[in-house]
Formats: structure tokens, C-alpha cells, sequence
């Protein structure tokens, strides 16, 4: 723990990045919007600092307000910005930008747009290393393709030629930081730099972040939702809360004992894999307050489970609560440290109903979507989204389905729910075969096989009310004799969902992303059904959302006996929430089970690298090379032997699903035979 | 990409041959009887000489076998007699065109050369004042019908001003640049003759700002729109963090990006403007493929009819092609 916040005047070095009460604002007609309120910090040469927060805390607002990359109606109002001592704010445009991607350098969130389409990779890496006359267009030339090969680009020669839509997201993102570090920044600000990618690659990205910081010394500032991912690269992490920082503290000391109580619901309303089993997630009610008139005591008061009286009141100053800490709370001020969540234990749950026939079953299914021909008479390639899955879902059973993105898990859904027929196999509802059912066959099945989207602001038609979106399937299926009834019945839906009744005339845009989530699964409820299939329900929302969210699907099962296939990349979040999980890989399922088991004692070596691969802080983690295979050809034998570790001759031959007992079965021709040190701490981050 | 040059290319042929079966269908369709127009009220009110006149000109044989004849005549480059002037059609059109290819391109580059800057001038500084005259110009442009316009412009500038000269390719007393293409400014080169070059150059300014006037507009809405949504794209944000000037940020990050749906409307817009300046030619007393057009339709030259309508669709062909083409110059995504 150094004492980088402690920051005693005359200190020997020079910060790095000093940020002292910044205040950005955002014009809008009703008012300025205090986005950034007062926010300090200092970055030494060197340090990482991760800045956590839910979406509108103001986290991305404060990266872009420290490079000076705000576009109106944002403004910077107030407070300093100091680069090595030097005043940022009071740069001109051209002393800006020969600062900018230079000593400092940002990458941001989504590289599939991040890079220009329209300019080869090459030339994104180099402009700027020859527009700020580092060097000569050909030695910058031969330096970028050096730094694609130490971010871990394949073939960077090849790839120095080639545009960006030909390379996936991880590739990408590797472009993304040789853009980044090419004029070796001292300074480095990465914008959720690994949210949309998956949780392999994400470790790959990680890992060269730290290594940036560890063999050049770049100092970084990393922002992220996500704390297990800024375990893995900062020492020191500031929270974010409605604009301000509501504490700063060592990393680690943040996660294992949280003295800010958003901290604290943050820390705790994260599934983690080494949970106890069956727990509901803490979570807390309410949402960010009003940015135009922010409470006058503690923002987070109105939320927060610990406030005593002088919290509405007095706003609380950011203070030191114990050597090194400092935090913006009334109630730990003292130094005192907040209690750990008392986990109100699931009820006793009604047991899955194992020994009965699958409700919902698929027998060797598989589908493949042809591509458009890439000449007249060229021969047709297909995508083999599914490659042969053989799945059951009880009755009162949750099965999760997880992977990484492309590896069939939506369309698994898909077909399940016969919104996708299927190119080949067996799909059964109920003991009926509708594997090749019309639509008016699946009409009156309809009601009982119901499914929610991961996008809760695509899947709510943004002109119908949410009363008349909760009411079109209830008319459409003849549930209701009037308008009247309808009204009841979408009351009692939105009651069900922890929604008030009266927000059947509001239409979607007036609601946050977990509300029309609750909508969501609302109107997946009005026809009582049997089966709910969810496709990443809780992948877009914020951490506390996504835990009310759990929660409220957790009881829903138990009061409605719902069966749910749950599909999500998240493995905490399906062990959190599943009784059985099933892992695939290249459209097939690799591995099933108990989710418990499997996800604590992988077999199949996918799931241990799945499983390793959760940012986790002092975790032991293997990380997985390469990318999945293309879905165009697929590779003969074991589909995942090219990245597997411990691979050897024999998997060569098709690994079958094979039961191993007690539940499991795994598509292994070694079971077990990897296996990391999960005892091992990882040397201090 | 020769590949897919290819396949545009064997796509265009097919089409132009559809189109031919549909306009000639079309053309021979049409109630109105060219007889009457020809002859006249008295010669045909003989029965015996409007069959005479028929079989001269092939209407008394079936459809499909005219079709058919007109299909050989195209395959040799005969579409067949002009009616109304007795002359092949292709002479006729090959004398017309000239000078409506002449004015269309002017006026088209003049709309990409005015709407190109002004539009990313008024997306730069949005809500600023070329962002005013960006969208004073547009709204005048689409908005002012073109017959009114050249009138105007005649008035103020020829008759008023006298700044520019009257209607017309060339002052009446000069005589046409001999030269191998027929389109004035390139011929005056050739010969080298900077005095006539000069006339017609003059004469050019006024038709072509009135057929350029809606295509400005158009131009620049669809590049001021074009350009506001590629500047907010992630990578210009990137770029601007790389540290890249501003003039670079604009200009080869987001311009590029911007120029696709610009050359979609380009394309649309030179074929229009190649097939609809009648209003502008009459005005001007153009001798060009839109007073002929007219005076075709008004006669009912059938031959004549088909003819135009034959090159117009062609055309259209063509520079939709060019458009395919340049799509996959300024888009790799588009190239395989």
C-alpha cells in the first residue's frame, strides 16, 4: 500500500496527472447537469489508478474531461488539470493536441467502432507517431508493426495491410492500445477498455495493460464498472457516486472491506464463484439521484442502507478514515468499518423436478445458416452456429448455457423457442415434437414457451405504452374479455415485477435499463408460461440492477414454479442463479452439470480457462491464447484442441459427451488433466 | 474486386436489355396515333394513304416483329429513322447530346463543388453562420422552380446587368469550334481558339447555376448530414486523442466515411440533371437532347422516343455502375 493519495505537499515527484475539484458540466435546457462534481486525484509516475462507477456516475465524463475531448453541450468549469505541472486546461488547440497522444494517450471502449473503417490498420497505428515528429514515415512504419507484434496482433505484417473489418473484436482492441502506446505516453487512460469483449480475451487485454505498467512504467488510469477488473491492474481505486469520488483506497482494501456504503453494495452485489451457493445477491433499492438538483446531504443517503440523521443534512466531505483510505460517509468517518451483508437465504426452494420428463428437450440439433454466394455459381458456405446439442430442461429447473460470443448459445435459444427452425435434430415442448412446427402449430404453444432479450431498449416498442405492450399478447391470445380486464391483469403484471401499476400509461424511453428489463420479463409472464428462456437478460445493466434483477427472476421461479434456460457469458452470475449449467464451445456443449460443481471443479479445460479468466484479484489465472476458430470450417477432431493446453494426439478423434456420474458429463478425452494452481496467489498485482 | 467489377458489369448488360423491351413496349402502347400527327387532319382522312404511311414506316406489322427488327437494327447501331426530321436517330442524338452532356457536367461539378465544401462547412461549425447560409442556400436551391429561376437570372444578369451573355451555346455570329467531340469548351482547347473558349465558357454560367441550383442544395444537405454523423463516430474521437489536427481530423478521418451516401446522390443526381434539362434548355435555347426530347414527344416520333429513352436508361445504367464502382474504392468493407 504506498501512500499515493496521502500526497503531502512537497513531495519528491511530480505527479503525473494532478486532478484538483474538477467540475464538469452538461448544458442542458432544464440546467447545467454537475456530471463531474468536484473531483481530485493524482497520479504518480508509474501508478494505476482505477475509477469505478455504474453508468451516469460520471467515470467517462472524467476521462475524456482530463483529455480535454469533450464535445458540447459539455463544459469543464471548474477545478485544475495538471500534466507533470503543466496546466491542461490552459493548453491552446495546438499545444492539445501536440500533448495528446503523446506523453498521453486514451483508449477507448468499443473497438469495433473506434477504428476508422476506411484506413488501413497501419496507418491508424503510425499518423501520429510521424504528425508529432517522432520519427520518419518509414521508420514509424517498421515501429508499427513492432508494437503490433507486442500487443499480440497475429501476422502484424499482414495485419499492417489490412482494414479494420477484418479483425475480430480482440484483435481490435490490440490495434486500439498500439494506437494507444505509440509514442510511449507516460500516461495511459483506458475507457472500459475490455467491456465488450469476451472474458478470455478480456485476460489477454488485462495482461498486457499490467505489462505496459510493469515493464514501462506507464502510469494508468483505467476505467471500468467493473471492480474485479481494476483489481486485476490498479493498486489504487477511486469510487464514483453521482459526480463526486466517494472513496479512494488500495484496491484491495476496497474489495475486502468497503468503508464508502456504495462501495459496499457495489463489492458485495457482484456474483462472485467463490459465493455460497443458493445466496441472493445484495442489492440495493432506488436509483442515482437527480443530476440537476442532487440531494443536499449525502447523494447516496435516500439508497443507502447505514444513513443516520446528520446524512440528509450535511454533505459529507471526502476524509481520510484510515491510513491511506479516504471516504465521503458520515457513518465510517470514525474509521469504523461497515458490517458484511446478511445474505437472507433463498427459501427453501421447491426442488427441481429431476426424475420427470424434460419439459423442453433437444436431441442432436443443429443449425447452420447459409451465406449468400460470393458469386453466381461459387459454391454456398454456411455458419455452423450449432453443431449437434443435446439439452433437457425440468420442470422447475434453471439451466444456464454459457460461452463466449459466437459459440451458439443464442441460437441454441433460438431454436428452443422456434424462432430459428432447425437444419437438423429434435426439438420437444411439453412430450411434442416441434422440431419442424409451422407457426400456427406453435401458435397455442406460444403462451408457454415465452423469452427475453438481452437489449431492454430494442425489444420495448419505443410508440406502444407499456400498459398496451403488456396487453397485446393477453389480446392476442384471447386471455382477456375487455379492456378493463386487460388494465387488471397488466396492474397485477407490473405488481408482480416490483413496478408501480401506474406506470402502464408511460412509454419505455421514460424508464431506466433495469426497469424495462422488469417490463421485459413482465411481458414474458403475461400468458403464465411454463418456460422462460432469457438470452443475457442481465448483461446490459449495472451491478445493483443486474442483483434486483437476479432476485426478482429468483422469486419469480419460486412463486409462479417457472423453469428458466438461462443464457449468459457471466459465469458467476449463472452459478448465482442456476441449478445446472452447461458449457459450449464452437456450437457444441463441452461441458454439463451442476453449475456448483462445474464451476468450481472444472473437468473439461475450457471451463477451467473460463472459469480463470474472471478478473478476480489474487486469483490464479491461466490465460487462454488465441480466439475461437472460424464457424465457416469447422476443425476436425476436438473443436477446442487448438487453444487447449493439453492437447495431444488423441484429440484428433471427436471427444464424445460423456457422462462421467453424479450429473456431469464432459466432451474430453482427459478430463481433469488441467488443472490450475488454484491455491497459488497470484504475485501481488 | 475484378471479380465484382465483372459482376456489375454482366449485371448493367442484362438490365439495359430489359430495359429496351420495356420501353419499346411502352413506346408502342401509348394511345396516340403518329399518323395523325404526321400527316395531318386532311391527308388522313384517307383511308388509302394512311395505310401507305403505315406500311412505309413498319407500323402495320405485328409487335413482336417490330420488336424484333428494332432488336437487329440495335445490334448494328441503327435505331432506326427519326420520323419527324427523316434522319437516323442516332445522327440526331449524336448531334444533340453534346451539348447536353456539356451543360449537365458543368452543372454537376459546380453542385459537387459548391455542396461538398458548404456542407462540411456547415457540419464543422453546426448552428454557426455557413451552417445559416448552408441551409439558406439548400432550401433556395430545391425549393425555386427552375423555369422561374432562368427567367431571373436572364433578367438580372443578361437584361439587367448585362454581365452575362444571352441564350444560347455561342454568340449568334460566331461560329461552333471545329473539333472531335462537340462539346464547346474541350473543342476550343483542341483548336487552341481561347476566344471562343471564352464565349462559351460565358454562355455556360447562367444555364448551369440554374440546373445546378437543386442539385446544390440536395448535395449539400446529404453531406452536412453525413458529415455530423461521421464526426460523432468513435474513431474521429480517436483520432482527435491521438492528438491529429483538426483540419486532419475532418478531412481524412471523417470525410472519407461521409462520402458514401454523397456519391449515392451524386450519381442519381448527374443522371437527372443529364435527362432533365429540358426546362433549362428551352429557356435558353439549348440545342441539346432536351429540346429534341421534346419536340420528339410533342410529334410522337416513336422511333426518336425510344431512341432517347434508350440512351437516358443507359446512361443511368453507367453512372450507376460508376457509383458501384467508386463505393468499392471508398469503402473497403464493400471490396471482397
Amino acid at each position: 500500500m504506498d501512500g499515493s493519495i496521502a500526497a503531502a505537499p512537497g513531495q519528491a515527484e511530480q505527479p503525473v496527472l494532478d486532478v484538483q475539484d474538477l467540475h464538469t458540466v452538461f448544458m442542458t435546457d432544464d440546467g447545467p447537469v454537475h456530471a463531474v462534481d468536484g473531483v481530485s486525484f493524482r497520479v504518480g509516475p508509474g501508478e494505476t489508478l482505477g475509477i469505478v462507477g455504474e453508468s451516469g456516475s460520471g467515470k467517462s465524463v472524467t476521462a475524456l474531461s482530463l483529455m480535454r475531448l469533450l464535445e458540447e453541450p459539455a463544459r469543464i468549469v471548474g477545478g485544475s488539470i495538471r500534466f507533470q505541472g503543466r496546466d491542461v486546461l490552459a493548453m491552446s488547440r495546438t499545444e492539445l493536441s501536440d500533448w495528446r497522444g503523446d506523453r498521453a494517450a486514451m483508449v477507448f471502449q468499443d473497438p469495433m467502432t473506434g477504428l476508422n473503417p476506411v484506413l488501413r490498420i497501419l496507418r491508424q497505428v503510425t499518423e501520429h507517431i510521424v504528425s508529432h515528429g517522432r520519427m520518419k514515415p518509414a521508420a514509424a512504419r517498421r515501429r508499427g508493426i513492432e508494437l503490433l507484434r507486442r500487443m499480440g496482433v497475429a501476422t502484424p505484417e499482414r495485419a499492417a495491410g489490412a482494414f479494420p473489418h477484418e479483425f475480430s473484436g480482440g484483435m481490435r482492441q490490440r490495434v486500439m492500445m498500439a494506437i494507444g502506446v505509440a509514442n510511449d505516453p507516460v500516461l495511459l487512460i483506458a475507457d472500459e477498455p475490455t467491456t465488450a469483449l469476451d472474458v478470455t480475451i478480456q485476460a489477454q487485454i488485462l495482461d498486457l495493460l499490467r505489462g505496459l505498467n510493469q515493464e514501462f512504467g506507464t502510469a494508468i488510469v483505467l476505467i471500468s464498472h467493473d471492480l474485479g477488473v481494476i483489481g486485476t491492474v490498479c493498486r489504487r481505486v477511486a469510487v464514483m457516486y453521482a459526480g463526486e469520488v466517494v472513496e479512494e483506497a488500495a484496491t484491495e482494501a476496497v474489495l475486502a472491506d468497503p468503508r464508502h456504503p456504495y462501495s459496499w453494495a457495489l463489492v458485495n452485489a457482484v456474483p462472485r464463484l467463490d459465493a455460497p451457493v443458493g445466496a441472493r445477491l445484495t442489492s440495493i433499492e432506488g436509483t442515482p439521484p437527480d443530476a440537476l438538483n442532487p440531494p443536499p446531504g449525502c447523494r447516496f443517503e435516500p439508497r443507502c442502507p447505514f444513513r443516520i440523521s446528520r446524512c440528509a443534512q450535511e454533505h459529507p466531505p471526502l476524509l481520510e478514515v484510515a491510513p491511506g483510505r479516504r471516504a465521503r460517509c458520515w457513518v465510517t468517518a470514525d474509521g469504523r468499518a461497515l458490517p458484511r451483508p446478511t445474505v437472507p437465504a433463498a427459501a427453501a426452494a421447491e426442488p427441481p423436478r429431476m426424475a420427470e420428463a424434460p419439459l423442453l428437450e433437444a436431441h442432436g440439433v443443429e443449425k447452420h445458416f447459409p451465406l449468400p454466394r460470393r458469386a453466381w455459381f461459387a459454391p454456398r458456405g454456411a455458419v455452423h452456429a450449432v453443431n449437434g446439442v443435446d439439452i433437457a430442461l425440468h420442470r422447475r429447473e434453471s439451466l444456464g448455457v454459457v460461452g463466449e460470443s459466437g459459440c451458439g448459445k443464442s441460437t441454441l435459444a433460438r431454436l428452443l423457442t422456434r424462432l430459428h427452425e432447425p437444419t437438423g435434430g429434435r426439438v420437444t415442448f411439453e412430450g411434442r415434437d416441434i422440431t419442424r412446427a409451422s407457426a400456427a402449430e406453435m401458435r397455442p404453444l406460444r403462451p408457454r414457451l415465452q423469452m427475453v432479450f438481452q437489449d431492454p431498449y430494442a425489444s420495448l416498442n419505443p410508440r406502444m405504452t407499456v400498459g398496451d405492450a403488456l396487453a397485446e399478447p393477453l389480446r392476442a391470445h384471447g386471455r382477456v374479455a375487455s379492456r378493463r380486464a386487460a388494465a387488471e391483469r397488466v396492474a397485477e403484471l407490473l405488481a408482480t415485477v416490483g413496478l408501480k401499476p401506474a406506470f402502464a400509461s408511460r412509454f419505455p424511453h421514460e424508464f431506466s435499463g433495469g426497469q424495462r428489463q422488469r417490463i421485459s420479463i413482465a411481458r414474458a409472464l403475461a400468458l403464465d408460461p411454463a418456460v422462460v428462456v432469457a438470452d443475457e437478460p442481465v448483461s446490459a445493466l449495472d451491478v445493483n440492477v443486474q442483483a434486483q434483477v437476479l432476485n426478482l427472476m429468483l422469486d419469480l421461479r419460486e412463486r409462479l414454479g417457472l423453469s428458466y434456460l438461462f443464457i449468459a457469458h457471466d459465469l458467476a452470475v449463472v452459478r448465482a442463479f442456476c441449478d445446472r449449467v452447461a458449457v459450449m464451445y464452437l456450437g457444441r456443449i463441452v461441458e454439463e452439470g451442476p453449475a456448483d460443481e462445474v464451476l468450481s471443479r472444472p473437468l473439461h479445460p475450457y471451463t477451467v480457462a473460463l472459469t480463470s479468466a474472471i478478473p478476480d484479484p489474487g486469483r490464479q489465472r491461466v490465460v487462454l491464447g488465441g480466439e475461437p476458430p472460424s464457424t465457416l470450417r469447422l476443425p476436425t477432431g476436438c473443436a477446442f484442441r487448438a487453444r487447449c493446453p493439453v492437447a495431444r494426439a488423441e484429440c484428433e478423434a471427436t471427444p464424445p459427451l460423456a457422462d462421467l456420474g453424479a450429473g456431469r458429463r464432459v466432451a474430453c478425452h482427459f478430463p481433469g488433466a488441467f488443472a490450475p494452481r488454484t491455491t497459488a496467489r497470484l504475485e501481488t498485482v | 474486386m475484378p471479380r465484382y467489377i465483372a459482376q456489375r458489369l454482366v449485371a448493367a448488360a442484362v438490365m439495359a436489355i430489359l430495359a429496351s423491351a420495356v420501353i419499346f413496349l411502352i413506346a408502342n402502347l401509348v394511345p396516340g396515333d403518329p399518323v395523325l400527327a404526321q400527316l395531318g387532319d386532311i391527308a388522313a382522312s384517307d383511308p388509302a394513304t394512311v395505310l401507305r404511311w403505315r406500311a412505309k414506316w413498319g407500323l402495320d406489322l405485328p409487335l413482336w416483329e417490330r420488336y424484333g427488327i428494332f432488336l437487329q437494327g440495335l445490334a448494328h447501331g441503327d435505331l432506326g429513322i427519326s420520323i419527324a426530321t427523316r434522319r437516323p436517330v442516332l445522327d440526331d442524338i449524336i448531334q444533340y447530346a453534346p451539348a447536353t452532356v456539356e451543360l449537365a457536367t458543368v452543372a454537376f461539378l459546380l453542385s459537387l463543388l459548391v455542396g461538398i465544401p458548404l456542407g462540411i462547412a456547415a457540419a464543422v461549425w453546426r448552428d454557426g453562420w455557413t451552417d445559416s447560409l448552408a441551409r439558406a442556400i439548400s432550401l433556395l436551391g430545391v425549393s425555386a422552380p427552375t423555369f422561374w429561376l432562368a427567367f431571373i437570372m436572364l433578367a438580372v444578369f443578361y437584361g439587367g446587368l448585362e454581365w452575362a451573355p444571352g441564350p444560347g451555346r455561342l454568340d449568334p455570329i460566331a461560329f461552333p469550334p471545329e473539333g472531335p467531340t462537340g462539346f464547346f469548351l474541350i473543342d476550343a482547347l483542341w483548336q487552341q481558339d481561347w476566344e471562343t473558349f471564352r464565349d462559351a465558357a460565358a454562355h455556360l454560367v447562367l444555364p448551369s447555376i440554374v440546373l445546378a441550383a437543386a442539385t446544390v442544395g440536395l448535395i449539400t444537405r446529404t453531406t452536412r448530414a453525413a458529415m455530423l454523423d461521421s464526426l460523432q463516430q468513435d474513431y474521429v474521437r480517436v483520432s482527435r486523442a491521438k492528438g491529429m489536427r483538426e483540419w486532419s481530423v475532418v478531412m481524412r478521418h471523417a470525410l472519407p466515411n461521409a462520402l458514401v451516401p454523397v456519391v449515392t446522390l451524386g450519381g442519381l443526381a448527374y443522371a437527372n440533371l443529364l435527362a432533365g434539362a429540358v426546362m433549362t434548355e428551352t429557356v435558353f435555347s439549348w440545342p441539346g437532347l432536351g429540346r429534341y426530347t421534346f419536340r420528339s414527344a410533342a410529334a410522337l416520333d416513336f422511333p426518336a422516343i425510344v431512341g432517347i429513352t434508350l440512351v437516358v436508361s443507359v446512361t443511368y445504367l453507367l453512372v450507376n455502375l460508376m457509383v458501384d464502382l467508386s463505393y468499392a474504392v471508398l469503402d473497403p468493407r464493400v471490396r471482397r
